[in-house]
């Protein structure tokens, strides 16, 4: 019998009730659960079954809701990972597991995961790692680096106990890790309500071109569904936005001409029908292809085309930092080594696409976005809007990733002019390609080092000339152009020194902020090179490094001296151990194997924590309720790295009171003070300050009420706070106090800025107040023949001052890893090319060792209890540490990377021809 | 809950200046499936993994044909001449069926064809028909001998798989014909299966060479029968005929793979290697292929 099928409902179960909703034909079965059966914990990552997020089970079985389509659903059972958290008990105890042990950062895969893991266990209920990794090895994770979630699934039913206070240094799961497992947390495609009109962006299919623009008004009248088209014409303020005030370059809407592909140039508003079956090749534009500047070489010969007036050569800026006098020490220098290293564009790769969704509030713009700076994003909205900051509320969404791309604006601006113009509720969600295509990237690097050193493995000159391609516009490039010379020395002795850094326009996508700002790229080169100056010096790799590490009491390459907490010579002392273990493996190893040989590679590195000798303030409001609710605004936006528990942690210890006590508000810029921007691992360290600072001052308000002492025990009960002091107790009656306009009885809100100074133009000054440390070590195996690299394991030892929170430690360093794994091996964007999630690669659940993380704990005197940040550390370290382990293993220097197969045979066989 | 948000729309579209309505057809019986594509302008879909990654923007809609209900399409059988794989048949399904050991390539494949979410959708005729160059099942299917069965309502013609996909991308499929199965002659006495996948992940890649070996051996361990398809590596995939005839006689251990071997090959370069990456890899590939078909270690340490 024929089933046609047509304008039809399709009939079929979900989470075990029927239902019966009316797609339209083709439609995948993950819009029809998101949008018309409001199943929102099913995640859209790619919509091409490349990263598994929207996993559900059909009849049992694991699929891409996005691959299917809804008609095929017909009769069958659809599971998602909301419905098996209410019915079923292994579900629940997977989700103990997974928030028990770390598996959840941003919590966008979560549900994929999830249910990808579910599956595995009914049929095989005590699976060992393979079977785990192959059950979910079709779901991508960007912030854990996965050996958690592994942990989680193999000792489901096994959860560890919760320490009990959660006080700084106590191993608490995430507090808000409930709404992750569960389904529930809202993303910045999860707002919107159903039906709400939708944003499409035109972007230029040329990396430069003119336009022109045509009858638009003709269009909107002529296509069914379609509300308004959006323009530079339709901006109210300044067509610009950016993140550093001198270089505010990109515009909303290009004006005259797109400088690289995905440049929007105008926007389409309509129903998500019209946006749906929107056809690109019939919206009125045509395009004048002009020869694009491809690359820092071509963007430097004097003939070619400039980006922006003004930026003579196409430089966009220019860092330096220098000491010494760095040609003498070379000339002096026993050896010199010299290196010139490449990178391409990294993709940040979060699974969740930039979203959000905006609407009209009392004559406001509200936007609802996924961000990691919602104050910037105010301010940027208002510059464009030509209004008031009051005029613009910015209500974060949850962030499934960031790693420094969510830093910019992205939907935002499109978002707030839909609305306006149109005064209805939009929403925007980009498409994986979009995301790609459109959003910032990691600098590409051309640098070229020279490193001196003395019989005796002292470091004797060092010069540093790096070009990084900045892209069409500016973003945080500067920020790279300025990190970069600081930090390029590395955590060592570097008396004679010149650093610079250029970052050079391209019509090319924007590169800005990831996870390091450069430093990542400057440290290859540096590491890399140190391994050969002590293979020429005949001295353990290791020892190189220990012998020329910053100390207290030495002075960095900015002629910084801090008289305590430098911890890069415990990190590497910390991989003694396994140096000396696996190197003595390894030999073995490979005296009984020709083909297949394995490597042990060391680095180390360090990250200046906050912005670079700029103003970088963090408020943190606290308020008590009459009813003795503690309320902690903790506005620093929590992108999957921990920051809602990190903070709360460091303020509930400065109050005195257990953490699970606080009822936290996040960032919301109606009620919640600016806790800056989530970028140079710096919250933990400036909002954990600020956190401090209002922890204490709330206490203190207590405490001087009733004359108690500083060392007295707080109880916090419904309406009376409880003061015991050296056996004594003392009732506040919080009822009984005048209450102000937000409620609260008592309040604390307090700033904290790092204390920093300029640096003159030698780059001289104190850039940071605090840096942090690591050093990896990594094991590995290539296979010679094939040129692939197998991690085999890595010991990552982290000097983070004091672990707030060991467990989420971990899970920075593990996902920081993961990514710099990615970055070393397998990921390279090549813009118009790999803009999706199956031609860029990023690591699987295969691709990831073991971990194993040591936590140094030398305190810093301006951290909170003496924390660090960590962020972007742990990425630092761990792609030079990979090649200089292929170096190890069969002696070629990779000076490009991603060392992928091809790369990395070529360079094998061309050292056997050399020979 | 919320149901049915959008009742007030219908399908009825006129994007492209015609008036029309899209159906989503799903027959239960082949006659009725093979009446549809006669009437023309629908589109064939089973597990959706190359359909929908393949849709563009503003891409012309037309009918879909969704076959996986079509009674006796799905599953592996066994006759009196040898195997045949029906056309909904799934990559989880070939991966979890009990089959002879000259099937363990396939079944490799399988298992490495994107997560399994892919494996229990996409099917492994539905991989034919795309006709990506690194379309994992092909190689192992070409040295199973596999004929591709296809129907339209005129009738059955078989081809062989060599001749069924014609190109990148293209096959010899008409509008109006669907693959029904593939057919497979009963593999040689102790016939071993292998499949070697190289790319630059663990899971969730698209290959950069792959190759299939089926090798069947004599009494005192020579090669008595040797099949090597090499994929990625050319339009489309290629059996190594001049290697398999000059493997006959030899012990898996003493393969040698010449240039001349690989002579069908013409790998280009692209975002995952370059061309002449592939050749060097791939002769290596083929070697630990006849290995692991042969009974012997894969790569030699």
């Amino acid at each position: 019998m024929d089933r046609r099928v047509e304008n039809d409902t399709v009939g079929f179960s979900l989470n075990g009730l029927p239902v019966s909703p009316r797609p339209r034909v083709g439609e995948r079965l993950s819009e029809t659960l998101r949008e018309r059966l409001d199943a929102r914990d099913v995640k859209i990552g790619c919509n091409a079954g490349d990263c598994g997020a929207c996993t559900v089970l059909v009849d049992g079985d694991p699929v891409c809701a996005c691959l299917m389509p809804a008609h095929q659903a017909e009769g069958r059972a659809v599971e998602t990972l909301a419905g098996f958290m209410q019915s079923d008990p292994l579900m629940q105890q997977l989700a103990d597991s997974f928030q028990a042990h770390g598996a959840a950062q941003c919590g966008i895969c979560t549900p994929g995961m999830m249910v990808a893991a579910l599956a595995l266990l009914r049929r095989t209920p005590d699976p060992d790692k393979l079977a785990v990794k192959d059950a979910l090895g079709g779901v991508l994770c960007r912030c854990t680096g996965y050996r958690k979630i592994i942990r989680a699934v193999m000792e489901v039913g096994n959860t560890p106990p919760v320490p009990p206070s959660g006080e700084v240094g106590a191993a608490i799961p995430r507090l808000d890790g409930l709404a992750k497992v569960a389904g529930n947390e809202l993303y910045g495609d999860d707002v919107a309500p159903a039906g709400t009109l939708e944003v499409r962006l035109i972007r230029s299919p040329y990396p430069r071109a003119g336009f022109t623009l045509g009858d638009l008004d003709a269009y909107v009248a002529a296509t069914d569904g379609i509300e308004t088209v959006l323009t530079a014409a339709d901006i109210p303020g300044r067509n610009l936005f950016g993140t550093i005030p001198d270089f505010i370059d990109q515009p909303v809407f290009a004006e005259t001409e797109a400088r690289f592909r995905g440049d929007p140039v105008a926007a389409i508003v309509g129903t998500p029908e019209a946006i749906a079956t929107f056809d690109p090749a019939r919206f009125p534009v045509t395009w004048d292809e002009r020869p694009p500047v491809d690359d820092v070489a071509e963007a430097m010969a004097p003939e070619a085309p400039l980006l922006h007036g003004g930026r003579e050569g196409n430089l966009m800026c220019a860092g330096l930092v220098q000491c010494g006098d760095p040609e003498a020490a070379l000339a002096q220098a026993d050896t010199v080594v010299e290196g010139h290293y490449h990178s391409g564009f990294v993709e940040h790769a979060y699974i969740e696409p930039e979203a959000g969704f905006a609407q009209m509030a009392n004559g406001r713009v509200e936007v609802h976005a996924c961000t990691q700076a919602p104050v910037m994003d105010q301010e940027s909205l208002a510059d464009i809007l030509g209004t008031d900051r009051s005029q613009v509320r910015i209500i974060p969404t949850a962030v499934g990733g960031g790693f420094g791309a969510k830093l910019d604006l992205s939907v935002q601006p499109y978002l707030a002019l839909a609305t306006l113009k149109t005064g209805k509720p939009v929403r925007l969600t980009y498409s994986r390609t979009e995301s790609m295509q459109a959003t910032t990237k990691r600098h590409p690097s051309d640098l070229r080092l020279r490193i001196g050193a003395t019989r005796n493995g002292q470091l004797s000159g060092f010069t540093f000339d790096g070009l990084f391609n900045t892209g069409a516009y500016s973003s945080w490039g500067p920020t790279v152009a300025n990190r970069v010379p600081v930090h390029a020395s590395g955590p060592y002795r570097v008396a004679d020194y010149r650093a610079e850094a250029k970052g050079i326009h391209t019509h090319n996508p924007p590169a800005g902020a990831f996870r390091g700002f450069g430093v990542p790229q400057a440290a290859i080169a540096q590491e890399g090179l140190f391994d050969e100056l002590a293979d020429t010096l005949g001295i353990d790799r290791l020892d190189f490094r220990i012998r020329n590490a910053l100390e207290n009491g030495t002075q960095t390459v900015c002629g910084q001296v801090f008289d305590q907490g430098v911890g890069i010579r415990a990190c590497l002392e910390a991989l003694r151990h396994a140096w000396d273990r696996e190197r003595t493996a390894t030999a073995a190893f490979n005296a009984q194997n020709s083909t297949i040989k394995r490597g042990v590679g060391v680095a180390a590195g360090w990250y200046g924590c906050g912005n670079t000798s700029l103003p970088n303030p963090s408020t943190i409001k606290s308020g008590i309720r009459a009813d003795g609710t503690v309320m902690l605004h903790q506005g620093a936006m929590d992108i999957g790295q921990g920051a809602n528990t990190v903070i709360a942690q460091i303020f509930a210890t400065a109050l005195g009171v257990p953490v699970d006590t606080l009822h936290l508000i996040g960032p919301d810029t109606d009620v919640t003070p600016d806790g800056g921007k989530t970028s140079a691992s710096r919250q933990t360290y400036v909002s954990g300050n600020a956190a401090r600072l209002s922890g204490e001052a709330l206490r203190a308000q207590i405490l001087s009420r009733v004359n108690a002492s500083t060392g007295a025990q707080l109880n916090i009960h419904t309406g009376t706070i409880r003061i015991t002091d050296r056996g004594d107790s003392h009732d506040i009656d919080l009822t009984a106090l005048p209450r102000n306009s937000e409620g609260y009885v008592l309040r604390a809100e307090e700033t904290y800025d790092p204390p920093t100074r300029p640096l003159d133009e030698n780059g001289q000054g104190i850039p940071y107040a605090q840096f942090g440390y690591a050093a990896h070590l990594a094991v590995i195996e290539v296979d010679t023949r094939m040129g692939t690299v197998t991690p085999l394991r890595f010991t990552a030892a982290h000097d983070v001052g004091r672990a707030i929170n060991p467990l989420l430690v971990e899970g920075q360093v593990e996902g920081g890893i993961a990514q710099g794994l990615g970055m070393a091996l397998m990921e390279e964007y090549l813009p118009g090319t790999t803009e999706n999630l199956h031609d860029y690669l990023i690591p699987t659940i295969g691709d990831i060792p073991p971990i194993d993380t040591i936590i140094i704990e030398e305190p810093d005197a301006h951290g909170p209890y003496g924390a660090k940040g960590l962020g972007e550390h742990a990425l630092i370290p761990t792609a030079p540490a990979l090649l200089n382990a292929i170096r190890d293993a069969c002696g070629v220097q990779i000076t490009e990377v991603p060392a992928t197969p091809a790369r990395l045979r070529a360079a094998i066989r061309e050292q056997s021809h050399d020979r | 809950m919320r149901f049915d948000q959008y009742h007030s729309h219908t399908n009825e579209i006129d994007l492209w200046g015609e008036i029309g309505r899209l159906h989503y057809f799903a027959p239960t019986e082949l006659d009725e499936a093979l009446d549809r594509l006669s009437a023309g302008q629908v589109r064939i879909v089973a597990g959706g993994t190359d359909f929908y990654p393949s849709r563009r923007d503003g891409a012309r809609q037309t009918d879909l044909l969704d076959i996986t209900r079509i009674a006796g399409l799905r599953g592996i059988t066994r006759n009196d001449t040898g195997w045949c794989i029906g056309a909904a048949t799934r990559w989880s399904d070939i991966a979890q069926a009990n089959l002879p050991r000259a099937f363990a390539g396939l079944q490799a494949a399988a298992r490495e064809v994107g997560g399994i979410q892919i494996q229990n959708a996409g099917t492994v005729v539905g991989n034919l028909c795309n006709a990506s160059p690194a379309a994992d099942g092909v190689p192992p299917l070409l040295t199973l001998g596999a004929q591709v069965e296809i129907a339209s309502a005129k009738g059955l013609r078989t081809l062989p798989l060599t001749d069924f996909i014609t190109g990148v991308r293209r096959t010899a499929l008409t509008g109006d014909e669907m693959v029904t199965a593939l057919v497979l002659p009963e593999p040689p006495a102790g016939a071993v299966g292998s499949f070697e996948k190289l790319g630059a992940r663990r899971y969730l890649v698209i290959s950069i060479t792959m190759t299939a070996a089926l090798i069947a051996l004599e009494d005192a361990g020579r090669i008595a029968h040797a099949r090597v398809a090499v994929g990625a590596c050319s339009a489309t995939a290629q059996r190594l005929h001049r290697l398999e005839s000059e493997l006959t006689g030899v012990t898996p251990d003493a393969a040698v793979v010449t240039p001349d071997h690989l002579r069908p090959l013409s790998p280009i370069d692209d975002v995952r290697a370059s061309g002449a990456y592939r050749l060097d890899a791939v002769a290596e590939q083929c070697l630990r292929a006849i290995k692991t078909a042969g009974g012997s270690d894969g790569p030699a340490g």
